[in-house]
């Protein structure tokens, strides 16, 4: 039977197959994996969920958004400042409505712009923020950073699991929607998209904020595992950078692509960070730089190429196998 | 420091200042204007230069004679950049939006690979290179010498500057390409080098305003990344690709940043500039001298 035919003809059986392994491993993963592995897993789901939404928005449409770790900062922010006064769920429907509005506001100003502009706006968005709440806090309430009520590993790598899956769901069913097939003509060429009625500067704020609903959600999970935090830690520049760099290695042509990125760089920082800080941030920016020049289609880029190599050699097998079989009748 | 807290006092410094950030910007308008690469390395090629200079001190050579030797050594840096990565990420790109998101990417790379290796070489330490910071009066202010000597030197390279490209063949051969690469190619312009020639010249201005930096501040491997966020917020406030522009903004940053530094709170520096990037975008996106 041939191996790829069988895949494609089960495909859908198989993805269900998978989600399953996947679901039944993280659940069942605290019990065998320990503490410091499980917020390894919670680190590295973080960065998947900052990745797809990244992508849902940057990667269709074309726009380079620097502005994760803005809405991933106010995330931690909501969280420090509601932690004793509502549950934990509203908490993250708060952030991500903060989140929204706040991506709504800068979309509004600068997404009419070309996409220069908005680039270099969302580049240093998150230093004004951290900046501006810093300065608030240093002086009109004399105080420095905030601590987080402690909350369980096993606990914190559910609901993140639970928001990652969710915001690969989202991301899916806006790519199959009107709106993913209007980002996308965006994407391809904003000038043709306009002309054939797509309202361009709609779409993209509205996009941009969904995106940003995820990050400001992430960051409120992601705050109790931080046990202290202060506008310099919320707002770092970094968390900009790493689902950047996630899309590009996993690549942006299929949803899991950013999400593989994601884990590797997550499980990668999470091993090598600690020693070698420095080699691991300049290994990366060699990678990044290497991806995109000799592999733009990032690591999933590769399962076409890998396919046809690996289709060309199977049809050879089997074309040398028949010409055994006729010569043998 | 014996500098003068008075109002005339900050602006006057935040003028001199402000000189370097717009050398510094006009190094990135070019890269931007010209190269279409909105290179966020920028800043890191400001790091080299700071911090090749007080190497250069250790040395023992003149921390004002540096820029010879820098200089050069940064426009072949960008020059080959531009020769190899952003040429071939240009001949790989679909459209010319695909090569700017593309470019952005490549000079996040190297804002990472840059950024990192001078922190291994040269760790996370200071690396001071104060040199002509006796004070002297101007105008009745009292302030360093060395301001004055940034001032002028990037006075004299932006003049230079505006020069070559208004007046010299190669300076309308670059502008013919910002404008229409395509078309200037087929004139018998060698955009390739044309582009390579911008995208090293704009690294070695960042350097020469390295240099000038350094000499009245502290500087370590971590400065690049806020050179990086003010240079493009002067090169967007003056207008991609306008070179008076970028000096324009630069010195209104430099202001602005004694004034919100010596009045206020020195943490509300980028802030302010962000506040005036956001009704500059508002009002007239194009930058206070760029075309519409």
């Amino acid at each position: 039977m041939n191996i790829t035919r069988l895949i494609a003809t089960h495909r859908k059986s198989l993805w269900v197959g998978f989600f399953i392994l996947l679901i039944a491993f993280v659940l069942t993963f605290p019990l065998y994996g320990g503490v410091y592995p499980t917020s390894v897993l919670t680190t590295m789901l973080v960065y998947a969920i900052l990745a797809v939404s990244w992508t849902m928005f940057s990667g269709t449409t074309g726009y380079m958004s620097l502005a994760p770790a803005a809405f991933f900062g106010t995330g931690i922010y909501v969280m420090a400042l509601l932690q004793n006064y509502l549950p934990f769920p509203v908490i993250m429907v708060v952030a991500g409505l903060i989140s929204f509005a706040l991506a709504i506001l800068l979309g509004l100003v600068t997404l009419r712009l070309k996409g220069i502009y908005f680039t270099i706006f969302s580049f240093g968005l998150v230093v004004f923020i951290g900046n501006v709440i810093n300065y608030i806090e240093a002086a009109m309430f004399h105080r420095h950073g905030w601590v987080f009520n402690l909350m369980d590993e096993t606990t914190l790598l559910y609901i993140m699991f639970g928001l990652a899956v969710v915001t690969v769901l989202a991301a899916y069913f806006i790519g199959r929607s009107r709106l993913g097939l209007a980002m996308r003509s965006i994407g391809g060429n904003e000038e043709a998209a306009e002309h054939m009625g797509i309202d361009t500067t709609r779409i993209k704020v509205l996009t941009f904020a969904i995106s940003a609903i995820f990050m400001g959600a992430a960051g409120v999970v992601v705050a109790p595992s931080l046990s202290y935090s202060n506008a310099g830690i919320a707002f770092s520049v970094v968390y900009s950078f790493v689902p950047i760099v996630a899309a590009l290695v996993g690549g942006m042509g299929h949803l899991s692509g950013p999400v593989i990125g994601a884990l590797l760089y997550g499980f990668l920082e999470k091993m090598l960070k600690i020693q070698f800080l420095t080699y691991f941030q300049l290994g990366f920016g060699i990678i990044m730089v290497a991806v995109i020049l000799f592999l733009p289609g990032g690591i999933i880029g590769l399962v076409p190429l890998l396919r046809d190599k690996l289709g060309g050699v199977i049809a050879k097998l089997r074309k040398g196998s028949e010409a055994g079989q006729h010569a043998n009748t | 420091m014996a500098q003068a807290e008075t109002l005339l006092g900050l602006v006057l410094i935040g003028i001199l200042g402000g000189a370097v950030y717009g050398l510094m910007a006009v190094g990135l308008s070019l890269q931007i204007g010209v190269c279409r690469v909105l290179n966020v390395s920028h800043g890191e090629f400001v790091m080299l230069g700071a911090v090749l200079t007080f190497v250069f001190k250790q040395l023992g050579i003149n921390p004002l004679l540096a820029p010879v030797v820098i200089g050069p050594l940064l426009f072949g840096l960008g020059f080959l950049f531009q020769m190899t990565l952003f040429r071939g990420v240009k001949a790989r790109a679909r459209s010319p939006a695909a090569f700017e998101g593309n470019a952005l990417l490549v000079a996040f790379g190297l804002m990472y690979i840059i950024s990192n290796m001078a922190r291994i070489k040269w760790g996370a330490v200071s690396l001071p290179s104060h040199y002509l910071t006796h004070g002297v009066s101007f105008l009745g202010v009292p302030i360093e010498f060395n301001l004055i000597v940034g001032f002028a030197v990037a006075a004299v390279l932006g003049i230079a500057v505006y020069l070559f490209l208004t007046r010299s063949r190669l300076g309308r051969a670059i502008r013919a390409t910002a404008e229409d690469p395509p078309t200037a190619g087929l004139m018998g312009v060698n955009t390739n080098t044309i582009l390579a020639l911008c995208f090293g010249l704009g690294a070695l201005l960042a350097g020469v305003a390295g240099t000038m930096i350094s000499l009245r501040t502290d500087v370590n491997t971590a400065i690049g990344f806020n050179n990086t966020v003010i240079a493009l917020i002067i090169v967007t406030l003056g207008g991609l690709g306008s070179v008076p522009g970028s000096f324009i903004a630069g010195i209104i940053i430099g202001i602005v940043s004694m004034l919100v530094a010596g009045l206020w709170e020195s943490i509300l520096i980028v802030p302010v500039y962000y506040g005036m990037l956001m009704i500059l975008l508002l009002v007239r996106p194009s930058g206070i001298l760029g075309k519409k």
